[in-house]
């Protein structure tokens, strides 16, 4: 029977298991190929906060989303084209999100008896026909055909079985047509020292790319053309990994050395991991005693010299609340990563939200204003590290950098930026000019960044003293002078509201006015913009604008909002950033506040959108 | 430590701030600053390298005091800021001024990880066993019973043994001074400076506001010579008016002996500060009736610092890898280009 290609623009893939089942490892594996074959591709891992949790049940469901497309995309999209369910509870948890006419792939022999009770299900779903109605669904006994294919190679059967992903992967891969090498030689890299490891891998691999290819299940494969993306060279980037080098780059611009300090959270943990991978470049980590110490250290690298950097989740963040406030009285560079997580308290740890903005704004004693600064993909994390990173030693600030579990995990192709051609930071250091009658004046600010000197121990002559009780300006010695606190006060909220002068005219996607301009911050920036390029299509006066720094805002902002009819903003979170702009500029902001782990999705957008302007 | 040594003459004037010092008249703290002035310039360091890191509390104030850099920070934290300070650039003379609030009570947990981890910095801890700065509540090394604003029926904590406390994180260098012995006191931050690794120091010091006495016993002339026991490396441990008293083991046991009939000299234990079971009798000594207050070093023992191993793996990073570029790792992976 011969097979048809058919070409389309974008496809939706889910891959859903068991934790144990490796559909992360799966997805990146897809996600790697994927950007090798020059599709554009937005990812969403999800999986649960329990290591293991007991094998078949719905609370141990791990799942990896990804949409790929000849277009350029923004999203990881909403519902999945194919679901790819190796076991009743991946399923169960995921065939609900399907649209009707979606495609379901199972692992048949993974539904038994027992998994069955675990899901939920009292008859086989593969058998009872209730799925059929509405998806077409392939039955394939993936763990019986890897046995089969690894059976000469004298594994134990448990292991064999661990490679029923690959069968999965290898079927995927022939259904988008995809290569395999890039894998193969993956895998051989990965599992260098267990050869037998590696062939059981590839031959689960190609038993399913086989598969695809030889049984008569399958009748059509898809191809999506490359994606149209600006010249240049490309790497997938994750958004972790993304940031961790925005702040080496930054620290190799600047020429400082860059100190790490943090305790392990989830999400934000990848980051310690990689920078500790590269001690090759100078870069020092400190894995502390505790969120405080994570910081604590940190301040004091700062004070010495060094660029500072901690990255922690909501929970680390309260922690820190006191040192941050600290860095702003003692006005030192450093640059707090915010990976938020589902809250309050623990929360939800593995899935994205972001609830914790008006933390970031307002959550220490005192006034004690930081500029915080949100990215808004996986890749864009790297610009925003290094922006943070330019503008806490330009300032002389602390500043806050929110990510977010979805960004954090995502993944996206990138544009290898090349490191001459980011904007310079150049650091000055304290010298003699700060010293007055004989003595340094820490204090003697810049009259235009309003930062003041950088003296690091070490530096003769310029001795002096800091710390967290207010200081005079100037001399930085201790005040408790009603006229020099308030003065103190203005001066460092000044400082942050200076930065605004940097941001060039806010980029709005669309007309400058209209029925409805939708706001958007950190991750929500893709959802939004899809939405507002379909309402586009269709004709509505809708205008998107992205906001980058949450403090300062753009001093654009309020012109722009008067001009639109209606102002939608989204937001993983119960209203926070629009509860600020309608203080700040007094207009009446719709929230969309969906706060269910995940991303809100481009239609959630344009549901409400239409809603709103009919 | 600091690594390299100063060529420059300095004098007790060159360590001291032009800021007027702001504790209690009658305060032991101001002893501690006195004897810190005037021992520093012996100490051979370029007084540029000095960092003085504290919290809060009352002896917290002291980096604003002594004219080298200093960083007055937030609650307990001393310790882990220092860490930071010290890990930047290793070369720096670091040292930690806390209390027994500040670095027992709410920063215990960084004053451990410190000594654990044995960064070659210097902590001096302020022991007055009360609160001060918040005006007279119980602390963690206030004795059990303590009647105070907060206790108002006694405490009932039992306190830290700040030496055990040190001795069980895995200090390299545990010691206890006292304010009024002036000479001992220099003597005591000359080691702790000379000490390669994290050096604890336990000084008494006298609160006469909130806790006036708590260490009268060790430092009255009636009573000091039968209450303290002066430490001496490879000497016997002797104390008394007549000196004709002293410590022998009895199996695991120290019991205070008499010298003259029954015993001599010999059967005196002779303190070694290498010997961890040693340190460990003499800390546990504190608090006991039985016995005198340990003064002076308990334990000394060389180990490797955190931030000489930091560095071998930073050097050890750069030759298996050669000093890289993020850039390297920038365009690493899989990559493809768009025309």
């Amino acid at each position: 029977m011969s097979k048809t290609t058919k070409q389309v623009d974008e496809v939706v893939i889910r891959f859903a298991g068991d934790s144990g089942d490796g559909m992360q490892l799966t997805g990146g594996r897809f996600t790697e190929t994927t950007a090798i074959v020059g599709n554009d591709l937005s990812t969403l891992p999800d999986f649960p906060a329990e290591i293991r949790a007991p094998a078949g049940s719905l609370a141990g469901v791990s799942a990896f989303q990804i949409k790929f497309s000849s277009k350029d995309i923004h999203t990881p999209g909403d519902a999945p084209d194919i679901l790819v369910a190796m076991n009743p509870a991946a399923l169960k948890a995921h065939q609900t999100e399907i649209l009707p006419g979606g495609t379901i792939i199972c692992n048949a022999n993974a539904f038994t008896p027992k998994n069955l009770k675990l899901a939920g299900y009292e008859t086989n779903p593969l058998e009872d026909k209730t799925l059929e109605d509405h998806y077409t669904v392939y039955s394939v006994e993936m763990s019986k055909m890897v046995a089969l294919a690894s059976e000469d190679l004298g594994l134990s059967s448990k292991i064999v079985d661990r490679t029923k992903n690959f069968f999965a992967l290898g079927l995927l891969f022939w259904i988008y047509d995809r290569p395999t090498q890039p894998t193969k030689d993956w895998l051989a890299i990965k599992f260098a020292k267990k050869p037998e490891i590696v062939e059981a891998n590839v031959r689960a691999m190609d038993a399913g790319y086989n598969y695809g290819e030889t049984t008569e299940i399958f009748t059509t494969r898809y191809t999506v053309d490359k994606a149209s993306l600006p010249p240049g060279t490309y790497r997938n980037v994750v958004g972790n990994y993304a940031l961790s080098m925005g702040l080496a780059a930054a620290a190799e611009k600047s020429k400082l050395n860059l100190f790490y300090g943090g305790y392990p959270i989830t999400p934000a943990s990848d980051i310690l991991h990689t920078l500790s991978a590269w001690k090759h470049l100078g870069i020092k980590t400190f894995q502390a005693e505790d969120e405080i110490a994570g910081i604590t250290a940190v301040l004091g690298a700062a004070f010495t010299g060094s660029l500072g950097v901690t990255a922690t989740s909501g929970p680390g963040i309260a922690l820190k609340g006191e040192a941050m406030g600290l860095a702003v009285i003692a006005e030192l560079p450093i640059v707090v990563v915010n990976v938020q997580r589902g809250g309050p308290s623990t929360g939800l740890p593995t899935k994205t939200e972001q609830s914790d903005l008006l933390q970031a704004m307002y959550g220490r004693n005192g006034e004690a204003p930081m500029p915080v600064i949100a990215s808004s993909t996986p890749g864009d994390c790297f610009y925003a590290a290094y922006e943070a990173c330019r503008i806490a030693i330009k300032y002389m600030t602390p500043v806050v950098l929110l990510t977010d579990g979805y960004l954090a995990n995502g993944s996206e192709p990138w544009q290898v930026p090349v490191l001459k051609d980011l904007p310079p930071i150049d650091i000055k250091f304290a010298d003699k000019s700060s010293i007055v009658d004989g003595q340094f004046m820490p204090y003697l600010r810049n009259k235009k960044t309003l930062a003041r000197p950088w003296a690091i121990p070490g530096m003769k002559g310029l001795e002096h003293r800091i710390g967290g009780i207010e200081k005079e300006d100037v001399t930085g010695n201790v005040s408790y002078d009603p006229e020099n606190h308030h003065h103190m006060v203005e001066t460092r909220a000044k400082k942050v509201e200076t930065i605004a002068d940097e941001f060039g005219k806010s980029e709005i996607f669309g007309n400058k006015s209209g029925d409805l301009l939708i706001l958007s911050w950190g991750g929500t920036k893709g959802a939004c913009r899809s939405a507002v390029e379909a309402l586009q299509a269709k004709k509505k006066k809708v205008s998107h604008l992205h906001i980058r720094w949450i403090n300062p805002l753009p001093k654009d902002l309020g012109e722009i909002l008067i001009k639109f009819k209606n102002v939608l903003m989204p937001e993983i979170n119960y209203g926070q950033l629009s509860k600020i702009i309608r203080a700040e500029y007094l207009v009446d902001i719709k929230g969309l506040n969906l706060v269910r782990g995940k991303p809100i999705s481009s239609a959630d957008i344009q549901e409400e959108a239409n809603s709103l302007i009919g | 430590m600091a690594e390299t040594k100063t060529t420059k003459t300095y004098t007790r004037q060159d360590f001291t701030s032009d800021q007027a010092v702001r504790w209690c008249p009658g305060c032991g703290d101001y002893a501690i600053l006195a004897q810190t002035q005037k021992v520093f310039p012996d100490l051979g360091v370029d007084k540029e390298n000095f960092v003085f890191i504290s919290g809060i509390g009352c002896s917290s104030r002291f980096p604003y005091y002594m004219d080298t850099y200093g960083f007055h920070t937030i609650h307990g934290r001393a310790p882990a800021i220092a860490s930071g300070v010290k890990l930047a650039n290793p070369e720096l003379s670091v040292w930690v001024v806390t209390g027994d609030g500040d670095g027992l009570s709410i920063g215990g947990n960084h004053t451990i990880h410190l000594l654990r981890r044995n960064l070659d910095i210097n902590v001096m801890l302020f022991n007055n066993r009360i609160y001060g700065l918040t005006k007279g509540q119980y602390s963690p090394t206030s004795e059990v019973g303590k009647v105070t604003k907060s206790t108002p029926m006694g405490s009932l904590d039992r306190p830290f043994n700040p030496l055990t406390l040190s001795l069980g994180a895995g200090a390299t260098f545990v010691s206890r001074t006292i304010d009024k012995e002036t000479k001992h006191l220099q003597d005591m931050i000359k080691r702790s400076h000379n000490h390669k690794g994290t050096s604890f120091m336990e000084i008494y010091q006298n609160c006469n506001i909130f806790n006036d006495g708590a260490f009268s016993p060790l430092t009255d002339r009636e009573t000091k010579l039968e209450t303290v026991l002066w430490l001496e490396n490879n000497s016997p441990m002797i104390f008394g008016a007549e000196k004709n008293k002293g410590i022998r083991l009895e199996g695991n046991t120290p019991k205070v002996i008499e010298i003259g009939d029954k015993w001599s000299i010999d059967d005196v234990l002779v303190h070694d500060e290498s010997d961890y079971v040693i340190a460990s009798l003499l800390s546990n000594m504190t608090y006991n009736p039985d016995f005198p207050d340990p003064v002076g070093v308990l334990y000394a023992v060389e180990d490797t610092t955190y931030e000489d191993m930091m560095i071998d793996q930073l050097n050890e990073a750069v030759k298996k890898k050669d000093k890289g570029s993020i850039q390297d790792i920038i365009n690493s992976g899989d990559t493809w280009v768009v025309k």
